[in-house]
């Protein structure tokens, strides 16, 4: 591929000449996604515990359906977002359609099944180590929650990542709710795919290196901070 | 054992950020008090680089924003039939007089002109640089069975293809007609790779980098004529856009300091559109 030193040395170019317009995008990339992922956790993390911790009817076709989200399409996703949002759907008031406030709501749909059904599954396996110990304290399954969680921490560390991976590389949804507008929606992965449609596959692939280096430096952050409590922990 | 009430700080104070973030993120558009509108266009008109050149000199002028979102011309109608645009830019002439016919737009006007070129491998094993007719052209490409790349997503330029397609007698049909479903760019990048033919406007074409094998190998008939027409949003349909700010555009594109700025755009030293509004 003869565009390989130049993807490398445009992806130099780029971090090292603090490029204001790619600035601006990789602040826009980093505030929207994580901020979907905070929001996505906030209720994800409390739903999958409850879901382990609980039994009602329908609580199989639930959690099926909660794992099939994970698949769901990004485009999918951005298409339902869109409908609701657009002035003719239900939502349309609240003018948030072709704003980082629409692609934010995009990206909670697509992290959130990932977080709650993986939190899910952790807790579960740690309430059914500690479940005698539990009860003899008396805790009450609502009390239980905050607990499992904190002590499942280390590993809700992975599954918060997972979901971040899901947010910062999708493209389909913020394309459809985020319309790609240059120094108002337009985030790493729409510039991606407009580079490419430019035919500017250097540029396309540099920016690609880009964000690949961010999600690199993001996950390097909280595996840091899970060794130090792993190793505080013993 | 963590106390769940500091679970709860941890997660009130995580919220916070969250809507701190979410605060700046919507307040960074709007933190010079700037007016803006919502334009629907067409990926021709933003990956050739003209927005980028004729937007500043209207904002300059107007005080206004233009936000762009560049989707093919089918999406851009649905955009703005649904009330998500302000304005429209797009060239399809039959489909936006049908616009304005359903009631979506009271006015539609010429604003200016590029033309469709037929791209294709240096070789040229068709033929098709020899045709005296566009129409001959494409008939050479159906009977070489040369692979011809089609946009296949509705846009502008794909019903255009389908109109010429029709124009000369050719049902595009077989292996070696393959609808991409793609955008201009991406279409162009898939011909360089497969030694196709393709049929693209010449904004387009002209600043797009990666050309490989590709030539432009027939230009120049009137059939190839591509206009583009911006149309004025019906008010009563959607009372909430910004239908003051929007009718500034539109009188802006049409008069003589818009035509000047669309003329004095080029890539490469070449114009690319040619203005073409009533006097």
């Amino acid at each position: 591929m003869p565009s390989d030193p130049g993807a490398l040395a445009t992806a130099l170019d780029l971090i090292l000449g603090l490029d204001p317009d790619l600035l601006g995008i990789v602040v826009l990339s980093l505030q929207v996604s994580l901020t979907a992922v905070v929001l996505a956790t906030l209720i994800g993390l409390p739903l999958g515990a409850a879901l382990a911790l609980w039994r009602f009817p329908g609580h199989a076709v639930v959690v099926v359906a909660l794992n099939a989200l994970m698949g769901l399409p990004p485009v999918v996703a951005g298409l339902c977002v869109y409908l609701l949002l657009s002035r003719a759907g239900p939502l349309g008031e609240l003018g948030l359609l072709f704003t980082p406030g629409a692609m934010v709501v995009a990206q909670v749909v697509l992290v959130l099944p990932i977080i709650a059904a993986l939190a899910r599954q952790q807790v579960l396996e740690l309430h059914q180590e500690y479940r005698e110990q539990l009860t003899s304290l008396g805790l009450s399954r609502l009390r239980m929650i905050p607990t499992l969680l904190w002590d499942a921490r280390l590993g809700l560390v992975t599954v918060v990542l997972a979901g971040f991976g899901r947010a910062s590389a999708e493209v389909g949804a913020v394309m459809i709710v985020g319309g790609n507008i240059d120094g108002v929606t337009r985030v790493m992965t729409t510039a991606i795919v407009l580079e490419t449609s430019k035919g500017n596959l250097p540029l396309a692939l540099g920016l690609g290196i880009v964000l690949l280096g961010l999600v690199a430096l993001v996950n390097a952050g909280a595996y840091l901070v899970g060794e130090t409590a792993r190793r505080r922990l013993g | 054992m963590p106390h769940p009430s500091r679970i709860a700080l941890t997660a009130i104070g995580l919220l916070g950020l969250a809507l701190y973030a979410q605060a700046h993120a919507q307040g960074s558009e709007n933190e010079n008090g700037e007016q803006y509108i919502t334009l629907a266009s067409t990926t021709s008109t933003e990956a050739s680089g003209l927005f980028d050149a004729i937007i500043p000199k209207f904002t300059d002028k107007s005080g206004i924003a233009v936000r762009v979102v560049a989707v093919g011309t089918g999406q851009a109608f649905e955009i703005a039939r649904r009330g998500d645009a302000d304005s429209l830019l797009v060239h399809d002439t039959e489909g936006e007089e049908r616009f304005v016919a359903e009631g979506y737009a009271t006015e539609r006007a010429d604003v200016m002109v590029n033309d469709f070129v037929l791209i294709g491998p240096d070789g040229d094993p068709a033929g098709i640089s020899e045709a005296a007719s566009v129409a001959e052209a494409m008939q050479l490409i159906a009977e070489a069975q040369a692979p011809f790349t089609s946009r296949g997503d509705d846009s502008g330029t794909h019903r255009a293809e389908l109109r010429l397609w029709d124009a000369a007698g050719v049902e595009p049909d077989g292996k070696w007609y393959r609808e991409l479903g793609s955008g201009m760019g991406p279409t162009l990048n898939t011909a360089a790779a497969m030694e196709a033919y393709v049929m693209s406007d010449r904004a387009t074409w002209v600043a797009f980098e990666n050309p490989q094998d590709l030539a432009l190998l027939f230009e120049g008939d009137e059939a190839l004529f591509n206009q583009y027409g911006s149309l004025a949003i019906s008010e009563e349909r959607h009372p909430h856009l910004k239908h003051d700010l929007a009718g500034q555009w539109h009188a802006w594109l049409l008069s003589e300091e818009g035509q000047q700025a669309i003329a004095d755009f080029e890539v490469n030293g070449q114009q690319l559109f040619f203005p073409n509004a009533a006097e």
